[in-house]
């Protein structure tokens, strides 16, 4: 028989306000099998988890069932305890009488009811849970960074450092991702490019480092401590062993009208190409899709004048196998485009900005460009339309952020403090300029951020009017700003010569493909999900994946680079062992039972189903039957249940448990 | 454990069957959002609607659930890579059979919410919850239950003892 122990938790007044906890654990008292029922205020403070020890050694328990909050918040924690006090930790189960019960109900004599049957489930359940030996597997001590941009670039440097080996990858032919294209940054008005470029030559040179630009995530396999990641490494077209980068190639090639996407279609590039002239590797790439040699078969300039004969028409996509134990995901973010959106897409545009169709309304990232020492104008502030200098100048904020009609609700954090830095960057370039910024609320939380915000005020003459913009039209060659000034109560009108706009950031484009490929989760607008909102931030719920940077929310530099260090310190935990603890909860095949269909095989994801033979004692062939590999099976149970003679069992979900479950019910 | 019957109004039982990484979260957020529903469902945690064998619905029908809620990760979005694919495939059929044997399909929900839905979570159980009630108690499962109950189980001393002495 059972001597199992139950602990009601009132977690301080969240549960006890709405369930009669005394009467749980009296009411469960008195179920078979359940020698001991208590209830106590923390369970999970240092005297709850020595409540539950003392009990167990007292009273002999075979079995516990805590009755607190959600299993996937603290059922590590009872199990460990458990553990500590000589019982196996999968005899203790969690069931949830607070997400799932008290803080969603308000009528106490329900919640109570419901949550005695939850108990009485659990209490059920715990009858048939067995024993589980914890599994080791061996931890490769390698990390994949999926991203280069200043996040990718801190947590892979961090990482190597320590001594471990990282493979980075890229999508984009440079690393650098967003930060490389600032001119300066807020608070202290430093050049990007010179913070930043010598991070990303420190890549470049690391013994550690494997770099893979213009590459991206294949496919994905495996678990923590094991991950086989195939990475496509996209056709260069140019041999980055042989090449030197003299860039001749780029002066000779005859297509030079492309639009330059780093640029942000400001300024032109050649079809061969580096993103820009302190990219990482200094290695060009063909665009294929606009080289005159891939469109018509003629040209074949740049092979001709190469002098190391580096470039190379017949190349093709690489895939390339990295055994890797960690993986570090830092895939930035994108802007919003006030562009019209295709039908059907939950974000719309802009239509009263004109849909993105004035040449002179540009969004924060081409200001940068504009403003940037190394983009298109040299650092001069110019109009895209005619190239003359703007003298005023109209920034608007919140554009697609904070704004639930145009499909995104959250705010994007940087905006406020960027703005506050263009305005700065317009006035010491343009000295007779005026800046006019239309803002909802100034959000400045940060270390020296609030005093910047203000001096773009006091010291650099930005004036800010509070209230939101309505239209947006071309008059001549002004653009017409129409908005309210909502401190003052009227409606405001200005005729500018170029408006910013500072659009919402958002995930990357194809960050749900890739949270697919990892079998990660992700939010309704495709930022990744942490595993716990305050207590894990830099993990995934996946074991072994880890997030850093935008791609986890808007996030500004230093942010980004914390949790980038947290990410990479995360990995170098889980390295410092030479073998992993993993969860026991695999399937295995009873034998004798199995008739060798190998459905479970068809159904298994993760290709941990073997094909065993079963000899007899002179070694003749009686069967062959399935057998599951513990370091490779993911523990998801389809096999479970694709299975018809019930042959292979999850271990810790058993029929048996979950039977159990229904018929106390 | 039995609690007192509500005679004057039917109270139907729900039981939800869940995977632990989307559904399961997304009922903890629907908690921590503080959002309210009827306290009629009870959940049970999978790793994977990949492991939910069709039989525990049937199983759920016969121990006196009135409603049935089925609900994982959304398609591509599986924790496991493919196990909502092979839930999908299987319930799509299995749907078929019981609506051949003359369950009302009302009272079977299968869905997919996400960690983020908590809401979507609220809305499907308040709206499962309401049309059951409307559809009265799930009889057609219980004289199957009684059968079972002399389906040669020994359920008492009486019948252990003459067990016993053969």
């Amino acid at each position: 028989m059972s001597r199992i122990g139950v602990f009601i938790c009132h977690c301080g007044e969240n549960i006890s306000r709405t369930v009669d906890v005394e009467r749980v654990a009296a009411l469960v008292g008195t179920l078979p099998g359940v020698a001991f029922s208590t209830d106590y205020k923390y369970m999970c403070s240092d005297p709850g988890q020595g409540l539950l020890k003392k009990a167990i050694q007292e009273q002999r328990l075979s079995h516990v069932v805590v009755a607190a909050c959600s299993p996937r918040m603290h059922e590590k924690t009872f199990r460990k305890a458990v553990e500590s006090a000589g019982l196996n930790p999968f005899l203790c189960e969690m069931a949830n009488i607070r997400e799932h019960c008290s803080w969603v109900h308000e009528d106490r004599d329900e919640a109570t009811a419901k949550a005695v049957e939850i108990v009485g489930m659990m209490v059920e359940r715990v009858k048939k849970n067995r024993v589980l030996p914890t599994i080791t597997v061996p931890v490769t001590k390698r990390s994949l960074v999926i991203g280069g941009g200043i996040a990718g670039i801190q947590a892979a440097l961090d990482i190597a450092d320590a001594g471990h080996e990282v493979v980075l990858v890229e999508r984009e032919p440079s690393i650098g991702g967003h930060m490389a294209q600032l001119s300066e940054t807020f608070p202290t008005l430093d050049c990007s490019q010179c913070i930043m470029t010598p991070k990303m030559v420190d890549v470049a040179n690391h013994p550690k480092i494997t770099l893979y630009t213009y590459a991206e995530i294949e496919q994905v396999e495996g678990y923590i401590g094991n991950f086989q990641v195939t990475v496509r490494k996209k056709a260069r077209s140019v041999d980055e062993d042989k090449c030197t980068g003299c860039g001749v190639c780029m002066t000779k090639c005859p297509q030079k009208k492309i639009p330059n996407t780093f640029d942000r279609n400001l300024g032109m590039r050649p079809a061969i190409y580096v993103p820009f002239p302190q990219a990482v590797p200094n290695t060009p790439v063909i665009d294929r899709e606009n080289c005159t040699k891939f469109k018509t078969g003629k040209c074949g300039v740049c092979q001709k004048v190469c002098g190391p004969g580096a470039v190379d028409y017949e190349q093709e996509d690489q895939l390339i196998v990295e055994p890797v134990g960690a993986i570090v995901v830092a895939t930035g973010f994108d802007l919003y485009s006030i562009e019209e959106k295709p039908k059907g897409s939950p974000i719309k545009g802009y239509g009263e900005f004109g849909h993105g169709k004035i040449p002179d309304v540009i969004d924060g990232m081409t200001f940068e460009r504009l403003a940037s020492a190394s983009g298109p104008t040299g650092g001069k502030i110019l109009r895209p339309s005619d190239g003359r200098e703007p003298k005023q100048i109209v920034f608007i904020q919140c554009v697609g952020s904070r704004a639930r009609e145009k499909g995104i609700s959250y705010c994007s954090k940087i905006c406020c403090m960027y703005t506050a830095k263009h305005t700065m960057l317009y006035h010491h370039k343009v000295h007779d300029g005026q800046a006019y910024v239309f803002f909802m609320d100034a959000r400045t939380p940060g270390k020296s951020y609030d005093e910047f915000w203000r001096r773009s005020i006091e010291e650099e003459e930005a004036v800010y009017i509070r209230g939101m913009v309505s239209r947006l039209y071309q008059k001549g060659d002004k653009i017409v700003v129409m908005g309210s000034d909502i401190a003052v109560g009227v409606q405001v009108e200005i005729e500018a010569d170029m408006v910013v706009l500072a659009t919402a950031v958002q995930p990357q484009k194809g960050a749900d493909t890739l949270a697919q490929k990892l079998g990660i989760s992700y939010d309704k607008y495709h930022f990744y999900s942490e595993a716990h909102a305050k207590l894990r931030p830099v993990e995934c719920a996946t074991a072994g994946i880890y997030l850093a940077g935008a791609c986890q929310g808007p996030k500004d530099i230093p942010d980004t680079v914390s949790q980038a260090s947290a990410a990479a310190a995360k990995v170098m935990t889980l390295f410092a062992k030479d073998k992993l603890e993993r969860e026991p909860i695999v399937a295995r095949v009873r034998e004798a039972g199995c008739v060798g269909c190998f459905y479970c095989q068809k159904v298994c994801p993760y290709g941990a189903v073997e094909e065993k033979e079963i000899r007899d004692r002179q070694g003749n062939l009686v069967k062959v039957v399935a057998y599951v590999n513990p370091g490779v099976c993911g523990g998801c149970g389809t096999c479970q249940a694709t299975c018809p003679s019930k042959s292979v069992e999850l271990d810790g979900y058993t029929d048996e448990q979950i039977v159990a479950m229904i018929e106390a019910l | 454990m039995p609690m007192e019957e509500q005679m004057h109004s039917f109270e139907p039982k729900i039981i939800a069957f869940v995977c632990t990484w989307c559904t399961y979260a997304g009922a903890d957020l629907a908690g921590t959002s503080r959002m309210q529903y009827p306290a009629n469902v009870r959940v049970l945690k999978f790793p994977c609607t990949g492991r939910i064998d069709p039989v525990f619905i049937l199983k759920a029908f016969q121990q006196g659930a009135d409603g049935v809620l089925v609900s994982g990760c959304h398609p591509g979005d599986c924790h496991y890579i493919a196990g909502n694919f092979h839930a999908r495939r299987r319930f799509a059929v299995f749907r078929k059979l019981l609506e051949f044997v003359g369950v009302d399909l009302g009272r079977l929900q299968f869905s997919w919410v996400s960690a983020a839905e908590g809401g979507k979570w609220v809305e499907m159980v308040t709206d499962l919850t309401e049309r059951v009630r409307g559809m009265g108690p799930m009889r057609d499962f219980e004289e199957l239950a009684l059968e079972e109950q002399w389906s040669g189980a020994i359920t008492t001393p009486e019948l252990q003892e003459a067990y016993d002495s053969i």
